[in-house]
C-alpha cells in the first residue's frame, strides 16, 4: 500500500518508539499536522519553535530517549537553531523535522523559504534534505540511528511540502547501512588493562567525569570504580548527578566555579582519569598549568575529543559504560593489589580532606536578605530525591550546580556547552511531559526567565506542574559579576531596571505566583509551591550583588582561584 | 607544514559544503581542493592540500572522519605518492616572443591548445613546483589569465585505497 510522505513520517516515528513530539505548525508542515489528528503520537504545542526544541532536549536528557521536535520552514526552522546548537554542544540525541517549500521552488526565495540544511549544518551531527518520498523511511531510520549512537547529537530532516504529499510504498527498514559511520563502542582491552595498572599504582589519582557518564547511564559502574579504588571524583556541569554529590569521594564540580578542593586535587594529581569529558576551557582554565603533574587517561567515544585541548598519555576510544565495565571486571581479578592501592591512597585522602576543611563550599547567611545559595539549599531539602532540576544560564545555574545535592542520575538538565539562556523553562516542560508524576523544578534568574517566559502558557495548557524558582536580583548577574571584578564595577547594560511583577505574569497565564524577599519566608514559599497543583512561579528577591565563588578568572590556572571573602 | 589528504566521500548533494564548512568553521586552512567522482560513481574523491602542525593535522583527519559522509581519509604525510597538477595559461604571444614561449613549453612538456594572432593558451601538467616554475618563466611575456586545478595525488605502489 502506498502512503503519503507525511503518513510515512508519522508511521516511521511510531516504529522508532516515539510517543511525544514537541512542535509548532505552519504552512509547510500543515499536511503532517493534518495527519497528526487521530495519530497515536502526542503533540505538545509550545509557544515558540526554540522552546519546542529545548523541550525535546529536556525530554531526551531526562529519559535517555531521542527527543523529537517539528517546525515549519523559514522562520520556524531558523527559530529552532538555538535549540539545535544547544543539543549539539551537549551531545543530546534529537531529531528535528522542518518543513520546506516544495522542491520545485527551492532556491527561488519562496515565501518562508530558508536554506535549513545550510543553516543547521554546523550545529547538527548530520542533516538531510529529502528530495524523493521513496528515500524518506530510510532517511528517518538513519536519522534516529545517527542521533542516538556514537557520540549522540541532533539530526535535522528538512522535508519539502511536495514530498509530504507524494506517495510511496512504506516499508520501514530493519537495518542501517552507513559505510562512513561506524562508531567504536568497545574499548581496547589492552588499553583498559594499562589504564587499570596506572590507576592501581597512582599516588594522587582523580576521576574527572563529564557528560558521557550521563549519556551512557554509567553511574552504577562509575560508583563501583570509584569505591573500589577509593579515587576522589569531580564532575563537570554535564557530569553532574552521575555521581552522588554527597558521597564521601565526591569533590563536586571542577573548573571556573568549581570547588576549591576539586581544583586543588586536579592541580596536584599524578593521574587524571577523564571519563566522557572533553577538557572544555571552563574546566581547564589555563591549559599550561592544568594538571601539570598528572598523567592523563582519556576515555571518550569521540576520537576528535582526544588530544584536542590537552596532551593525553593513554587514550581509550569507546563507549564509557563498556570501558568502565571492563575496568571493574579487571579490578575484580586483582583484589590484593586493590587493597594495597587503597592503603597507599591514605595520604592523598588526608591532603584532599585538608583542602576541603580549609575552604568548604560556603556562603554568608543573612537575616535581612535572601541569599540565593540559601534558596537552592532549601529547594533541595524540601524536594524529593528524584526531583528533576533544570536551569537557565548564569549565576543561578552555577549556584544550583554548587549547592543542590544531586542524588540520582539524569536529574540535572542544564545547557553546559552553548550556555543558552532560556533553556531551563522549556527543558523543564519536556522533562515534566516525560515524567508527569515527578517534581520538576526550573531554577532560573530574572534575566533568563524572560527569554522563554511564554512557555508558561504551554505549562498551563497541558497541566504540567513545573515549579519555577526565580532568583531575582534585577541584574544579569553573571555579567554584572564580571563587570564588578574585571571592569571596575562599570555595570553597562546589566541592570534590569524595570521590575517585573512575576506574580501578575504567572496569573496572566493562569499559573500561580508567589513572592518573598524575607529569608524566614523562603521555606514557606517553597512548601506552598510544592503543595499547589499546576505550574507555580516562586519569586525570591535575593541579595542583589552576591557573587558566584570560588572563581577562576578567565585565562588563569585552576589553582589561582578567587575565593569568597 | 604542507599536507596532502585524499578524502573519499559519498557522492551526494551537499557533501562539498560539509567538507568546506568543516575547514572554515574550525579555522583550518585549505590551500587547494579538487573533487570528482571515482571509478565507483557513488563515491567522490577529494584531494585537499592543507597546512598546520601535527596537532592540527590530527584534528583535521579526525574531524573529517567524524562526518557521516566521509568513507575514508588517506593522509599522505610521510608517504610515497605521485602528485600532479594541471594549469591552463593564456599568455600574450607577440611575434618576438612566440618562439621563446614554444621553447619554454617544450622544456616543460606543455602543449599549446589554443592559438590566436596575439595569444597562446598553454596546457601544462606536473608537480605544483613544476607548474609554478613555468608560470614564473611565462610571466615576463604577459599572462592574461591562468587557471590551476590544484594537485591530485595517488599513493605509489600496487595498493589501492581499499588496501588491496
Amino acid at each position: 500500500m502506498k502512503l503519503t510522505g507525511s503518513k510515512i513520517l508519522l508511521e516511521s516515528l511510531i516504529q522508532e518508539g516515539v510517543e511525544t513530539i514537541f512542535g509548532y505548525p505552519g504552512g509547510t508542515v500543515i499536511n503532517i499536522y493534518d495527519d497528526l489528528m487521530g495519530s497515536s503520537i502526542k503533540h505538545i504545542l509550545t509557544r515558540h519553535e526554540q522552546a519546542a526544541v529545548h523541550a525535546a532536549d529536556g525530554y531526551a536528557r531526562a529519559t535517555g530517549k531521542v527527543g523529537v521536535a517539528i517546525a515549519t520552514s523559514g522562520p520556524g526552522a531558523t527559530n529552532t537553531i538555538t535549540g539545535i546548537a544547544t543539543a549539539y554542544m551537549d551531545s543530546i540525541p534529537m531529531v528535528v523535522i522542518t518543513g520546506q517549500v516544495p522542491t520545485g521552488m527551492i532556491g527561488n526565495d519562496a515565501f518562508q523559504e530558508a536554506d535549513t540544511v545550510g543553516l543547521t549544518r554546523p550545529v547538527t551531527k548530520h542533516n538531510y534534505l529529502v528530495r524523493d518520498v521513496k528515500d524518506l523511511a530510510r532517511i528517518i531510520k538513519q536519522a534516529f540511528y545517527i542521533a542516538r549512537t556514537g557520540r549522540p547529537g541532533p539530526v535535522v530532516i528538512d522535508l519539502p511540502k511536495d514530498v509530504q504529499i507524494d506517495k510511496a510504498k512504506f516499508e520501514y527498514p530493519d537495518k542501517v547501512e552507513l559505510r562512513g559511520y561506524k562508531p567504536t563502542y568497545s574499548g581496547n582491552v589492552r588499553m583498559v588493562e594499562k589504564a587499570v595498572k596506572m590507576m592501581l599504582t597512582a599516588k594522587k589519582p582523580v576521576l574527572y567525569v563529564g557528560g558521557g557518564a550521563t549519556l551512557t547511564d554509567a553511574h552504577a559502574e562509575l560508583l563501583k570504580l570509584a569505591e573500589t579504588l577509593q579515587i576522589p571524583v569531580t564532575t563537570t556541569l554535564m557530569g553532574m548527578a552521575s555521581f552522588p554529590t554527597r558521597h564521601p569521594l565526591s569533590l563536586g564540580m571542577l573548573g571556573m566555579h568549581g570547588t576549591y578542593y576539586a581544583n586543588m586535587a586536579v592541580t596536584s594529581s599524578d593521574l587524571l582519569i577523564a571519563l566522557g569529558s572533553r577538557f572544555d576551557d571552563r574546566v581547564t582554565g589555563k591549559i599550561s598549568t592544568f594538571a601539570p603533574h598528572a598523567k592523563i587517561i582519556h576515555v571518550d567515544i569521540d576520537p576528535t575529543s582526544i588530544k584536542k585541548n590537552v596532551r593525553v598519555d593513554l587514550p581509550i576510544v569507546g563507549d564509557l559504560l563498556d570501558v568502565l565495565k571492563k575496568m571493574n571486571k579487571k579490578l575484580a581479578e586483582h583484589k590484593d593489589e586493590v587493597a594495597q592501592a587503597n592503603l597507599a591512597l591514605k595520604p592523598w585522602h588526608e591532603e584532599v580532606a585538608a583542602w576541603r576543611k580549609d575552604h568548604p563550599m560556603a556562603y554568608k547567611l543573612s537575616k535581612n536578605e535572601i541569599k540565593p545559595q540559601f534558596v537552592i539549599e532549601k529547594l533541595r531539602e524540601l524536594s524529593n530525591d528524584d526531583a528533576i532540576v533544570t536551569t537557565e544560564v548564569g549565576q543561578h545555574q552555577m549556584w544550583a550546580a554548587q549547592f543542590f545535592d544531586f542524588i540520582q542520575p539524569r536529574t540535572f538538565l542544564s545547557s553546559g556547552g552553548l550556555g543558552t539562556m532560556g533553556y531551563g523553562l522549556p527543558a523543564a516542560l519536556g522533562a515534566q511531559v516525560a515524567f508527569p508524576e515527578r517534581q520538576v523544578i526550573d531554577i532560573s534568574g530574572d534575566g533568563s526567565f524572560q527569554m522563554n517566559s511564554q512557555e508558561l502558557a504551554t505549562l498551563v495548557q497541558y497541566r504540567l506542574p513545573v515549579k519555577i524558582a526565580i532568583l531575582n536580583n534585577n541584574f544579569l548577574g553573571m555579567v554584572r559579576q564580571w563587570q564588578q571584578l574585571f571592569f571596575d564595577k562599570r555595570y553597562s547594560q546589566t541592570c534590569m531596571e524595570l521590575p517585573i511583577d512575576f506574580i501578575k505574569l504567572a496569573e496572566a497565564y493562569g499559573a500561580t505566583g508567589l513572592r518573598t524577599s524575607k529569608p524566614e519566608e523562603v521555606e514557606e514559599v517553597i512548601k506552598k509551591a510544592f503543595d499547589t497543583p499546576g505550574p507555580v512561579i516562586m519569586e525570591f528577591k535575593v541579595s542583589r550583588e552576591e557573587n558566584v565563588m570560588p572563581m577562576v578568572p578567565a585565562g588563569a590556572g585552576l589553582n589561582e582561584m578567587v575565593l569568597a571573602s | 607544514m604542507r599536507h596532502t589528504i585524499s578524502v573519499l566521500v559519498e557522492n551526494e548533494f551537499g557533501v562539498l559544503t560539509r567538507i568546506a564548512g568543516l575547514f572554515s568553521g574550525r579555522g583550518f586552512n585549505i590551500e587547494s581542493l579538487s573533487v570528482a567522482p571515482t571509478i565507483d560513481p557513488t563515491i567522490s574523491r577529494m584531494t585537499i592540500v592543507t597546512s598546520g602542525d601535527d596537532r592540527i593535522l590530527e584534528q583535521i583527519t579526525k574531524q573529517l572522519n567524524k562526518l557521516i559522509d566521509t568513507i575514508k581519509i588517506i593522509d599522505f604525510t610521510g608517504e610515497e605518492f605521485v602528485e600532479r597538477e594541471m594549469a591552463l595559461i593564456k599568455v600574450t604571444a607577440e611575434e618576438s616572443t612566440r618562439a621563446e614561449i614554444l621553447r619554454i613549453c617544450d622544456i616543460f612538456r606543455g602543449k599549446v591548445v589554443d592559438v590566436t594572432p596575439k595569444c597562446y593558451t598553454v596546457e601544462v601538467t606536473g608537480s605544483p613546483v613544476k607548474v609554478s616554475a613555468i608560470i614564473d618563466l611565462l610571466r615576463p611575456m604577459g599572462i592574461k589569465e591562468l587557471v590551476r586545478s590544484g594537485p591530485v595525488v595517488l599513493g605509489r605502489g600496487p595498493k589501492g585505497w581499499k588496501g588491496n
